[in-house]
């Protein structure tokens, strides 16, 4: 099986900006999978790259198997991508712009059960008739995701779907995304909402000026960089020696420890009770996303 | 899937754009067509009115009947050059070209859909002042094909200009600049009003530099059976400008000229 999207070693350059810096990535088909990083981090750039909206200095990217530039027919047939910018034709009501968009694709009468169900799935049946103008801004953001789906590509990559949407919307949003996800669809969507990569996705590619500085499992990246936070009320002591090196920050008695497993606690635990101090509260704090996005991104200069 | 389905499919795409590009305008037909028709007509009942009895520009031809072709061919350019252009300034500045740049359409495709789009909206306005005229004065024909050649090439010529319009211009008033200093002074000294023989000899000159000069005095000469030059001269500038201009228009799409970064 072809992967759904493979980036080979893209660089792009705008005049003297290297936006891109040799990106090299593989999405598997049916996976759910997240781009993260800072504004400026490169992904937008990726993602236009991917949908021919900007052509690459370097390198190659190809979408189940066809080259976005060489194939760009059939590579756009198998993709469908929600713009950022929540743009909408003036002229046409909800459900011509979704024909007209399935007419772009050659998607004849026979798609219009399909346009029913993403109607349906974004809760725009009752708007299917409304001008695209009179649409209010959560409405806009509906469509512009249904028009993105209206030839059913297998292949959906949403840039920034839920910048700006109230919870609600939100929460719909996934709910129809991991919806198109179970039934096959390689879902790729970029986000500043790390807590929504973090539930909806398996795998995670952080980007960093140009350049993807992680790339593994949502666990994986967990484990890996950030493990879990132990937070002790001790007072005002001195740590035994044997602890030091584990202590990530101290404030007024409050001691907050890094661990890499649950075993180590059994061991801050006993340093101190051969130290004779007494824990006072105790807090133990599962990492997220945020911290291993702030650990890896966090710092703008280095 | 038989071959014809397929090929069905592949003619879907294109035959959208260009059902989409016919539909913007006609949602709007007050103003894409009933305008320019009233404004050709106006200009009709003013220098007719003021110039019917002072002007004969060719034996037995009254005045006013001399003016309507020209009116009707200014109108038909102008309009193919605005569906074009108008239709793809608002998309960019609106953002939603994006919709048809993320399409698996061709280059070639996409052109097509916007010169047949223009094509068809600068041929309505066009029958719409004729038929409206045909109540002032009867018109003779004296070639109908001509009369056809001229307004299908001068509308494609005109709303290929559209379409590299379009293409260049990244604001409303870069858009309103090309409409104001290359369209309206291109059509209005190009002979519709009055025959470039009553000109100075430098003015004549000039004229004979304007393209649409061409495309007036030929289908005119569709009408009345004479004019400036010959009409086989004219189509063949017309056409060629067409097919320069095309070729143009083409290079640019392909590599994505201001279009795909």
């Amino acid at each position: 099986m072809k992967p759904a999207i493979q980036i080979n070693g893209i660089h792009k350059s705008f005049g003297g900006l290297h936006a891109l810096n040799g990106v090299d990535l593989t999405v598997e088909q049916g996976e759910f999978f997240a781009l993260l990083g800072p504004n400026g981090a490169g992904k937008s750039t990726l993602i236009n790259i991917l949908a021919g909206l900007i052509k690459p200095s370097t390198g190659d990217i190809s979408v189940m198997g066809f080259d976005v530039v060489q194939q760009y027919q059939q590579a756009r047939k198998l993709l469908g991508v929600v713009p950022q910018e929540l743009v909408f034709d003036p002229f046409f009501n909800v459900r011509e712009m979704l024909r007209f968009q399935a007419g772009y694709f050659g998607c004849g009468p026979e798609n219009d059960a399909w346009v029913d169900e993403i109607l349906e799935g974004l809760g725009l049946s009752d708007k299917a008739h409304t001008n695209m103008r009179r649409l209010s801004g959560g409405m806009k953001r509906r469509a512009l995701i249904a028009q993105a789906l209206a030839h059913k590509p297998p292949v959906i990559v949403l840039d920034e779907p839920t910048a700006g949407v109230d919870v609600e919307l939100r929460q719909m949003l996934w709910e129809f995304i991991k919806k198109l996800n179970r039934d096959g669809h390689t879902i790729i969507l970029t986000t500043h909402y790390l807590e929504e990569a973090e539930a909806l996705c398996s795998r995670v590619a952080m980007m960093k000026q140009g350049k993807i500085v992680a790339l593994d499992s949502t666990a994986n990246l967990l484990n890996k960089f950030a493990g879990k936070q132990l937070r002790l009320i001790l007072g005002d002591v001195n740590l035994p020696a044997s602890i030091q090196p584990l202590l990530r920050s101290q404030e007024k008695g409050a001691f907050t420890f890094a661990l890499h497993d649950m075993v180590q606690i059994e061991f801050v635990l006993s340093a101190l009770r051969e130290a004779n101090i007494k824990v006072i509260d105790m807090q133990l704090n599962e990492a997220d996303l945020e911290d291993v996005f702030l650990s890896l991104v966090g710092n703008q200069n280095d | 899937m038989t071959k014809l389905a397929l090929i069905s499919s592949e003619f879907r795409g294109p035959w959208t754009l260009f059902k989409k590009e016919l539909l913007r305008f006609w949602r709007v037909s007050f103003q894409t067509v009933a305008a320019p028709v009233i404004t050709a007509l106006l200009y009709l009942l003013i220098f007719s009115h003021v110039l019917e009895r002072h002007v004969q520009v060719y034996d037995g031809v009254p005045y006013t009947a001399f003016l309507i072709p020209g009116l009707i061919m200014m109108s038909v350019l102008q309009n193919a050059f605005a569906n074009s252009s108008s239709s793809l300034i608002q998309s960019k500045v609106m953002g939603n070209l994006v919709f048809v740049l993320l399409t698996p359409l061709t280059h070639f495709q996409f052109f097509m859909a916007f010169l047949l789009a223009a094509i068809i909206r600068g041929l309505v306005v066009g029958l719409c002042i004729y038929l409206i005229a045909m109540w002032f004065i009867a018109l003779p024909i004296a070639n109908p094909w001509l009369i056809f050649a001229f307004a299908f090439f001068g509308s494609a010529l005109l709303g290929t200009f559209g379409i590299i319009a379009g293409i260049w211009a990244d604001r409303f008033d870069q858009m309103a600049a090309f409409q104001n200093f290359i369209i309206m002074p291109l059509s209005f000294l190009s002979g519709v009003f009055y025959s470039i023989h009553s000109l100075p000899p430098f003015w004549q000159k000039v004229s004979q530099l304007n393209p649409f000069f061409y495309m007036i005095d030929g289908f005119r000469y569709g009408f009345f059976g004479k004019g400036d030059v010959s009409p086989l001269i004219s189509l063949s500038i017309v056409g060629t400008s067409f097919l320069v201009l095309a070729w143009l228009t083409l290079k640019m799409l392909k590599s994505g000229y201001k279009l795909r970064a």
